[in-house]
């Protein structure tokens, strides 16, 4: 990063001039975030506060990595969006934003997913990643691509009511490289163990304080004040209030990090799908129609039954176990959830443990059976 | 008695509680007694052998463990457990 020869016009000195007035940030640090690129990979929740602030802090140029198109169930937590934005691509929805904050500064969108053929290439181009994504396999995709390409990888993450942040892959001034995520996580949990996001969701504030967090040690490492949180994992509980500060090293005895992979594959999201029975929305109308004896089962939540079901038989995806003697074994059983995830790890689980070969997994989950009916309905 | 704090995905495993007392002179037997009283977390910590899964860490105090003494690190009264498990967003599929 040149950030010498970085001027300011009189409109972006009166901008900047409660972080130029700060003795240990001054006009050097301004011209380090002016001079500096740096790639948000995400804009959902832990990205709108990010960029929001990166924006108004006066990075030069941002980078905002997102496929994703705003949905109405975003705006709980993500700031950066409005009502006239749903259905919107997010990236566009946030240029518009980003650039009504401050005009000063250049955001490139990439309207795609990132992966393992572009990764290298866009992030090659930015001085800092900021990885604000929601799923295993970008995360790796991320921390392996920032490693190979050398960049400093500002990382959080959130679950529901806690928080992590830590800066991976940080070069210090002494040409010390810091632990990257796989000195933490070499390998992702197994599918059907902690925590793939079967039962999800988050507390809207929650991304907002963590995501404000990684805007800061995003600053933090482009300006070289104070200590950037490499080789610290800092986690957050909302619910306590406990933050705890633990040391985090790099390990010998994991592989080398040489090439990018397959990480759905190496997440096993791929194999969570293999050999279960599927049947159509359209199939098991018509088994319903035909006056076929099934049972209905809807592994979700409560909340999320109550919200809409199809009068199937309540049994979240974590009690199936435990509740495997109320499903038949004679019987067609549909299992359901609301997409079908859930549902194909239920029966997974039960024709593992045992041993069921009844059940059929409803392709789409009742999204799709509602969709289906409605369209039914209308016609 | 050591203190786990338990981290929020496993917490449906506690009952919901967010810290677990323990007695063990080491990590290993304070693990055994928590995975003894809640069952369901022992296959989200351990392997068939005893062992912690290389996805999850722990850190007694802020070291990591494996920096320690693995299973085999000594604990005192007020040794407080961190279990920190890999977390990714919060989407239902």
């Amino acid at each position: 990063m040149s950030f010498k020869n970085v001027s300011f016009s009189k409109e972006e000195l009166a901008r900047y001039n409660r972080h130029i007035i700060i003795p240990d940030f001054g006009l050097e640090a301004q011209q380090k975030l002016k001079a500096a690129k740096v790639l948000v990979i995400g804009s959902g929740g832990l990205g709108s506060p990010l960029l929001l602030y990166l924006a108004a802090a006066g990075v030069g140029t941002i980078g905002i990595v997102d496929f994703d198109v705003v949905d109405e169930s975003n705006l709980q937590r993500q700031v950066l969006f409005g009502v006239d934005d749903v259905g919107k691509p997010k990236t566009e929805a946030a240029r518009k934003r980003l650039q009504s904050i401050n005009p000063f500064i250049q955001i490139n969108t990439y309207n795609t997913q990132l992966t393992s053929q572009n990764a290298l290439a866009l992030i090659s181009e930015y001085d800092v990643v900021a990885d604000g994504t929601d799923n295993f396999p970008t995360r790796y995709l991320v921390n392996d691509a920032c490693v190979l390409a050398g960049k400093p990888n500002v990382y959080a993450s959130i679950f529901q009511f806690e928080g992590q942040v830590s800066v991976f892959n940080y070069t210090d001034k002494t040409g010390n490289t810091g632990p990257n995520y796989r000195d933490l996580y070499p390998t992702p949990p197994p599918p059907g163990l902690v925590p793939n996001c079967a039962e999800g969701g988050v507390l809207g504030v929650l991304p907002g304080i963590i995501g404000s967090l990684q805007a800061n040690e995003v600053i933090k490492v482009i300006t070289s004040i104070g200590e950037p949180l490499s080789g610290r994992f800092f986690v957050f509980d909302a619910l306590t209030f406990e933050t705890r500060i633990l040391k985090i090293t790099k390990r010998s005895d994991t592989p080398v990090i040489r090439e990018l992979i397959d990480y759905e594959q190496f997440c096993g999201v791929k194999a969570v799908e293999r050999k279960i029975k599927e049947i159509t929305v359209e199939e098991f109308i018509r088994w319903q129609q035909s006056g076929e004896d099934i049972q209905v089962i809807d592994v979700r939540e409560p909340a999320e039954y109550d919200e809409v079901n199809i009068g199937a038989l309540l049994i979240p995806l974590a009690t199936v176990t435990e509740r495997a003697g109320e499903i038949s074994r004679d019987k067609k059983v549909v299992v359901h959830c609301k997409m079908g995830g859930r549902s194909a790890k239920a029966i997974r689980e039960l024709e593992d443990k045992f041993g069921f070969g009844n059940l059929y997994n409803l392709k789409g989950g009742i999204t799709a059976y509602l969709q289906e009916a409605n369209t039914v309905t209308n016609s | 008695m050591a203190t786990v704090i338990i981290p929020t995905p496993l917490r449906k495993f506690t009952q919901q509680q967010s810290r677990v007392q323990v007695k063990g002179n080491s990590l290993q037997e304070a693990l055994e007694e928590l995975t003894r009283n809640y069952p369901d977390l022992r296959k989200n910590l351990l392997d068939e052998n005893g062992k912690l899964r290389n996805f999850v860490n722990v850190f007694v105090g802020e070291e990591d463990v494996r920096n320690l003494q693995n299973e085999l690190t000594p604990l005192q009264e007020e040794s407080v457990i961190s279990i920190v498990p890999a977390i990714a967003g919060g989407n239902i599929v």
